[in-house]
């Protein structure tokens, strides 16, 4: 296999390792943050080189160089490919942001160490292939919130119901799918891994886990477990591939009810926390959507719209939590006119919502298009029901912008003004938001050789799918043939 | 790159450079000043402007009918994905290409007029706001706005596919719900900024898919495709009439939407809450007649689908009827001044919906001039007629102090025809504006909302059962 030329794997997912180690033992919390921050800013450098190694390799899947896991265990876990490579950078930099964006006063209740573990967990998940690698670092993505839980004495019951249920189907679903040579013909053999993976997504009716741990756990923890998106890139390497077309059309139209009934409910919360909630929840079933469609295009779009939601979604998630810093729990019953305070945080809060929605001149904007457009090619009424739910999100946006920074004149004796490090966090964010919005191309291009990647992994798994490819491809063949005797002819005419 | 190219490229890139210079002030926090602010505005109107005027002179000394600026591909993908964007462009593939977004501007007989009125009535207002402005608070997010409506304007104006229409009509949207509520340390300017972009989006819907299903039966969104490749207004539609009427009928809920027809006429009198500039070139000029023009647009369609054309017809004169009958009893300037432009505008889609079907009949497509010399000369009316408002009652006011009481009302004859009972109950319906909102409110919106609460509750109760304890305990633990 193709080699990166330094083991930028290995070091983007030991150096959070180490940090988490090294960070637990400062008693000083201030200066256990700086720490934490030299360690996240070196896991997302490590993180940007390895996508850039391996973009420079022009190959579809690369190992780490040095081979350090083979002579550890005998075994590569970790490889980067097309689907990999945008999501492993995209997680260092959501986390470090996250950590950048940690304010001075709640430094004592957030955990930098606990966050640099998940970090490489998270990492190691996106940079793993192996289905049980990926299960595994799920299951231990999914431990670090049940302590914080625990410790801040919040109820955990549902918490750990949802997980440990996810958890046990995930491996009985693996297992019965690994056990049948990995090509599962019959339904029946998908249904525990579907169910684990829609639970693990918080697809409808399996959403409350997530909504729980919105009100329960720390704003950034709730952030960091959940707009990665980690249940969609299981979706990605363990259903996807595998599963034949009437077995991602049930997933399919979970996700599709749960998309428009996430954005719907988005607009009636009473809480800023659970309005954000049905954001994520309704932007997963909608990655989920892309990728059971399973076209080229609605991949792509699928692919798109995963990379524009995890920073818009993150952008607007830092936003909504700095607000949160500084007016405690953000309750959407009231105006609270906040505009005149934070005007920076009121711009990026519209900037990354409508990133979100894919708003024209965003980042979310030829994403939503390309998976409205491929959705509509697959099934005519998907594409109209993604409109829907953007609209609804869109309207879910505007009015919590409304409740949050306008209708009131208010005053405070302290200064709400955005810090240096936020202001760095949700510039950063913004920026990209915008950047992607203004020069979509390299991240398209991107995304859809990922998505050309899977439907050939698809193709050589599953017949019926071969079977549609090789028909495809004749009639691609024979179009081109057409076009080629046409420009024959048209050169004939012209000669004579 | 020839006159034309260059000459389209600082039509479209005045309002964006504005755009960006303002929105970068605006977001590191280092806000121009107004000055700089007002002066900006100026240059690009007035470079804009004359780009636009240079394009149709030279249009009509070449006899060019159409000019279309192709600034290449914006997105591509194809299986030659080996390719760049760039080298798709130029090469043949691009027209087999699995997805492609152009950026794509017609100057043309309908779209120069447009975008001339646009620049010519946004730099008059915009020196208008420059006084009109001095010393408010929220100056510069004032001018960011108005610079985002322009673009959007001018995008839609020149649109040559509907993705770039889709581009432009979003932003006059988003920039017109912000300015509504301009004034965001009261609530009624937010709840009316808030149900103008609820009116948007879902009326935005029809446009999207109306961009999907024409991806889906011409393959791409380009006009070309759907009108023909013949100029303004002579273009013929290459769809059959059943496929016209639904691509047709899907634009005609977003034309609804943005120009405030029936049965969304209730956000015109709302929107009068923000500022008198933006109110102006807004509701009285440009945004309230963007869905006439979207209609000139697609004149081909309706000409194609009868009744497709019957429909248009009978939307714009009910408008103009409960525009006509509502505007009577309306009791502040703006609101009587906004149900005066839904009048106009009513007439204007009426025109156009009859002049489509009658020019393609009678093979005069020229009718269809009508209906745009008529949004053209209401623009500049009305636009006039709101900015001249707040300074003619208070002329009104020193005439009335001068002569020592109101000045005198005489109701017109017809209406003491009517038993009492009945002026009252008109009265009432028309100060009530149709009742229009409390429909849609009741039928609509306080269903959904009460079964998405429930839902809500539901889902909460499902939290606490399972987790045995209420979570009233929370605090700010971010």
């Amino acid at each position: 296999m193709n080699e990166l030329h330094y083991p930028w794997i290995e070091i983007a997912i030991l150096l959070p390792l180490l940090g988490a180690g090294w960070v637990a033992q400062i008693p000083d919390r201030i200066i256990a943050r700086r720490h934490c921050l030299v360690f996240a800013v070196l896991a997302s450098i490590a993180a940007a080189a390895e996508a850039w190694d391996f973009y420079s390799l022009h190959v579809h899947q690369a190992e780490d160089h040095w081979h350090l896991m083979t002579r550890l265990i005998g075994r590569e876990l970790f490889v980067i490919d097309e689907l990999s490579a945008p999501l492993v950078p995209l997680t260092s930099l959501l986390f470090l942001l996250t950590a950048l964006a940690t304010l001075r006063t709640k430094v004592p209740r957030f955990s930098f160490s606990t966050m640099l573990v998940g970090e490489s967990i998270a990492l190691a998940m996106f940079s793993a292939i192996d289905p049980w690698v990926i299960i595994l670092m799920l299951i231990g993505s999914s431990v670090l919130p049940y302590f914080e839980l625990r410790s801040r004495g919040r109820p955990t019951r549902l918490y750990a119901m949802s997980m440990i249920t996810s958890a046990i189907l995930l491996v009985v679903g693996w297992y019965l799918v690994d056990s049948c040579g990995r090509r599962p013909e019959s339904f029946w053999r998908l249904i525990p891994l579907l169910l684990g993976v829609s639970i693990r997504c918080g697809i409808f009716p399996f959403q409350t886990w997530l909504t729980d741990l919105y009100e329960n756990a720390t704003f950034g923890t709730a952030l960091l477990m959940s707009t990665p998106l980690a249940g969609a890139y299981a979706a990605l390497r363990l259903i996807v591939p595998y599963a034949p077309e009437a077995s991602l059309r049930w997933l399919g139209l979970g996700s599709l009810l749960t998309a428009v009934l996430a954005s719907a409910l988005s607009m009636v919360q009473k809480d800023a926390r659970r309005f954000f909630c049905c954001m994520v929840i309704s932007h997963t079933a909608m990655v989920l959507i892309g990728l059971e469609v399973a076209t080229p295009i609605g991949l792509t779009g699928a692919m798109c719209v995963w990379l524009s939601a995890g920073l818009s979604l993150g952008g607007f998630g830092l936003t909504l939590r700095a607000l949160e810093a500084r007016r405690g729990r953000l309750k959407l019953t009231h105006y609270q006119g906040l505009y005149e305070h934070a005007p920076a945080l009121a711009i990026c809060f519209l900037l990354t919502g409508l990133g979100c929605v894919g708003f024209p001149g965003t980042i979310g904007f030829i994403g939503t298009e390309m998976l409205i457009d491929g959705a509509v090619g697959a099934y005519p009424h998907v594409g109209p029901m993604i409109v829907i739910a953007a609209t609804f999100n869109g309207i879910a946006i505007m009015r919590a912008y409304f409740l949050l920074f306008t209708g009131v004149r208010y005053s405070s004796s302290v200064s709400l003004q955005i810090g240096g490090r936020e202001r760095i966090a949700v510039l950063t964010l913004a920026a990209l938001v915008l950047g992607g919005g203004f020069f979509p191309q390299p991240g398209v291009s991107t995304a859809f050789h990922a998505s050309q990647y899977l439907i050939k992994e698809r193709a050589n798994r599953i017949p019926e799918v071969k079977a549609i490819h090789h028909e495809e491809d004749d009639d691609h063949d024979d179009n081109d043939d057409e076009h080629h005797d046409r420009d024959e002819r048209d050169d004939h005419d012209h000669q004579d | 790159m020839n006159w034309f190219t260059i000459l389209g490229l600082i039509v479209v890139g005045c309002p964006t450079l504005l755009v960006v210079v303002l929105g970068v002030a605006s977001i590191i926090d280092r806000p121009l000043s107004e000055r700089w602010s007002s002066r900006l505005v100026q240059i690009a109107m007035v470079a804009g402007l004359l780009a636009s005027v240079a394009i149709l002179v030279m249009m009509l000394n070449d006899d060019d009918r159409r000019v279309p600026i192709e600034l290449g591909h914006w997105v591509v993908l194809s299986e030659h994905g080996h390719m760049t964007a760039k080298q798709l462009a130029n090469s043949d593939h691009a027209h087999h290409a699995l997805f492609h977004f152009s950026f794509k501007f017609e100057f043309d007989r309908l779209s120069v007029p447009f975008v001339i009125l646009t620049f010519i009535l946004c730099g008059t207002i915009g020196a208008f706001a420059e006084k009109y402005m001095h010393r408010e608070a929220g100056y510069n997010r004032f001018f960011m706005l108005y610079s985002i409506f322009v673009l959007g304007m001018v995008l839609t104006s020149l649109a040559g596919t509907i993705e770039t229409l889709f581009t432009g009509w979003e932003l006059v949207g988003l920039s017109s719900t912000l300015l509504v509520a301009f004034y965001h340390e009261r609530q009624n300017p937010c709840r009316n900024g808030l149900r103008i972009w609820i009116v948007y989006r879902l009326s935005d819907c029809g446009l999207l898919m109306a961009a999907l299903l024409l991806h889906h039966l011409s393959g791409e969104g380009d006009f070309d495709s759907l009108m023909g490749a013949g100029a303004w207004p002579e273009g013929v539609a290459s769809l059959p009439p059943a496929q016209a009427f639904t691509v047709g009928l899907l634009l005609l809920i977003a034309v609804a939407g943005k120009s405030a027809l029936i049965p969304f006429s209730g956000w015109l009198p709302r929107a009068m809450e923000g500022p008198t500039p933006s109110s102006a070139v807004f509701y009285g000029a440009l945004s309230v007649h963007l869905g006439a023009y979207l209609l000139l647009r697609i004149s081909p369609l309706l000409a194609l689908s009868p009744a497709l054309s019957a429909l248009v017809v009978i939307l714009g004169l009910s408008s103009a009827l409960f525009a006509a009958f509502t505007g009577r009893v309306q009791t502040d300037i703006k609101s009587a001044l906004s149900f005066a432009s839904l009048t106009q505008v009513g007439f204007i889609v009426a025109e156009i919906g009859l002049f489509a079907w009658l020019g393609h009949r009678w093979n005069m497509p020229k009718l269809l001039y009508i209906p745009l010399v008529h949004i053209l000369g209401h623009g500049c009316v009305r636009t006039l007629q709101f900015v001249r408002a707040p300074s003619l009652l208070h002329d009104y006011g020193i005439l009335e102090n001068a002569i020592g009481g109101r000045m005198a009302f005489v109701p017109p004859r017809w209406s003491s025809a009517l038993p009492q009972r009945w002026r009252t109950r008109m009265y009432r319906l028309a100060l009530h504006r149709g009742n229009l909102d409390a429909i849609l409110q009741k039928y609509i919106v306080d269903p959904l909302v009460a079964s998405l609460k429930w839902l809500d509750g539901f889902d909460q109760w499902v939290v606490k059962r399972v987790n045995g304890k209420s979570d009233e305990s929370v605090s700010d633990d971010s």
